[in-house]
């Protein structure tokens, strides 16, 4: 036992300060989805069940619903197809950069990380599909997280909620830059180090700032939710909600940026809406 | 199905099935409406298997297996690779010196030593990753080790009536 005990100790302080035995890791995860397929499949037959009980009068409602939206969602895409052309038209007359599309892939939720203290999902889309190390993670509402564990089929996503995880955003109104780090409460993000003197208040919209290349900018992250100032503390404390559904999602998004892309096979989609 | 355990291999295909069965327990979602803090309740269904074939088949599960299992469990919950390994060696050891006279208990008194040992489980869990910097102490760490304790009737039991149906051995 002793043998075995140090053993494990050594394991544990190879993996937590190197990365050699991630490989290891991506294999053994492929022999351990069926469990986490498995013990994902009650939450799914409730949701396919749900749908046979409804009434056909419900599922034809809600298929009138998503057309009306999908026909107003495509409007707003051919009207941001142009701007974007426009932006990279100014962009070129002042001489920067264009922006390029970012590819997007769509994966699904299968699992949740069982301890209420790490905010970590797994998604259904692995190496197999060139989902890499932190990449970006969204949902149909905003920034969800960055992957931060591949393996063949599956890989792990830690949420912006999770305590280790922080994302530099900027205040739509007030472009003030700050950063959102995660409190491990679900709904509560904190904005680290913001002055007394900084100019936000409940409702500001927070969105990614890109710095850190490690988010996208501009996509959704929070909304304000409380601002308290402390007299004798040296910052405000100011609490946001994530747009994001984190946990409690279905359909999230793996977005490649620039120089990546997904495998060939993958049914993937342009951020503006065209495919291919 | 008498004759599935009746061999070597049938009897290590039902054990490995109760282990599985345990892990998919582990890691099952639990359903949108339920606060999230209902998950500290989870108990620690690994090792409460793992205690119960090391009482009832000693011989042949024993540190080892309880180290194996544990690394799996680390994969699967995406935790440092043997965290779960050195705790539940430790249970291990502590099971199967005990094992004689935990099977002289009646289930509630296997229940309290049960409840000490998941304790134990925890205790370790927190300690390696409160060094790996990775955890802070909140009171509700301990809690598993309450509702396993709880549990643990309801799984001896089924697993024992498992265990002589199939003959397993």
């Amino acid at each position: 036992m002793l043998g075995l005990g140090l053993l494990s100790i050594a394991l544990m302080f190879v993996d937590h300060v190197t990365g050699w035995l991630d490989g290891t890791r991506a294999v053994m995860t492929v022999a351990v989805t069926p469990v986490i397929v498995i013990a994902d499949l009650p939450r799914r037959s409730t949701r396919g069940l749900g749908e046979l009980f409804s009434s056909r009068g419900n599922l034809r409602g809600r298929i009138s619903q998503l057309e009306s939206e999908l026909i107003l969602l495509r409007v707003k895409t051919e009207k941001m197809a142009a701007l974007t052309v426009e932006n990279n038209r100014l962009r070129g007359l002042l001489g920067s950069a264009a922006k390029l599309q970012d590819n997007v892939l769509v994966a699904e939720l299968i699992g949740v990380n069982p301890d209420p203290e790490d905010q970590q999902v797994v998604i259904d889309k692995g190496s197999a599909d060139n989902v890499y190390v932190g990449q970006p993670v969204l949902d149909a509402r905003g920034l969800m997280g960055q992957v931060m564990e591949v393996s063949q089929f599956t890989s792990r996503v830690l949420l912006i909620s999770d305590q280790t995880h922080s994302i530099p955003v900027q205040v739509m109104r007030s472009n003030l830059r700050l950063i959102a780090q995660g409190t491990g409460i679900d709904q509560q993000l904190e904005l680290l180090h913001v002055n007394f003197t900084a100019d936000i208040k409940v409702g500001d919209q927070l969105l990614s700032s890109g710095l850190g290349n490690r988010f996208p900018a501009g996509y959704p992250v929070g909304v304000v939710d409380r601002v308290d100032y402390e007299p004798g503390k040296p910052f405000a404390e100011v609490i946001a909600r994530p747009s994001a559904r984190l946990e409690r999602t279905r359909h999230v998004l793996l977005v490649f940026t620039e120089s990546r892309s997904p495998s060939a096979n993958s049914d993937t989609g342009n951020s503006d809406g065209s495919s291919g | 199905m008498e004759a599935v355990a009746d061999n070597r291999a049938g009897s290590t295909a039902i054990i490995a099935l109760t282990m599985a069965a345990g892990m998919v327990l582990a890691v099952m979602p639990l359903p949108g409406s339920v606060p999230p803090e209902l998950g500290y309740l989870r108990p620690d269904w690994v090792v409460m298997v793992l205690i119960y074939w090391i009482i009832a088949l000693p011989h042949r599960v024993g540190i080892v297996t309880a180290w194996g299992t544990g690394l799996i469990v680390d994969v699967l919950l995406g935790s440092l690779l043997g965290q779960h390994a050195l705790a539940y060696i430790v249970i291990a050891y502590v099971a199967s010196s005990l094992y004689q006279r935990l099977r002289m208990f009646t289930v509630w008194q296997q229940a309290l030593v049960v409840f000490a040992m998941l304790g134990m489980n925890r205790l370790i869990i927190f300690w390696t990753e409160s060094i790996a910097g990775l955890a802070q102490w909140n009171m509700w760490y301990l809690l598993p080790a309450v509702s396993g304790a709880l549990l643990w009737p309801v799984v001896f039991l089924m697993l024992r009536a498992m265990r002589r149906k199939l003959n397993v051995s």
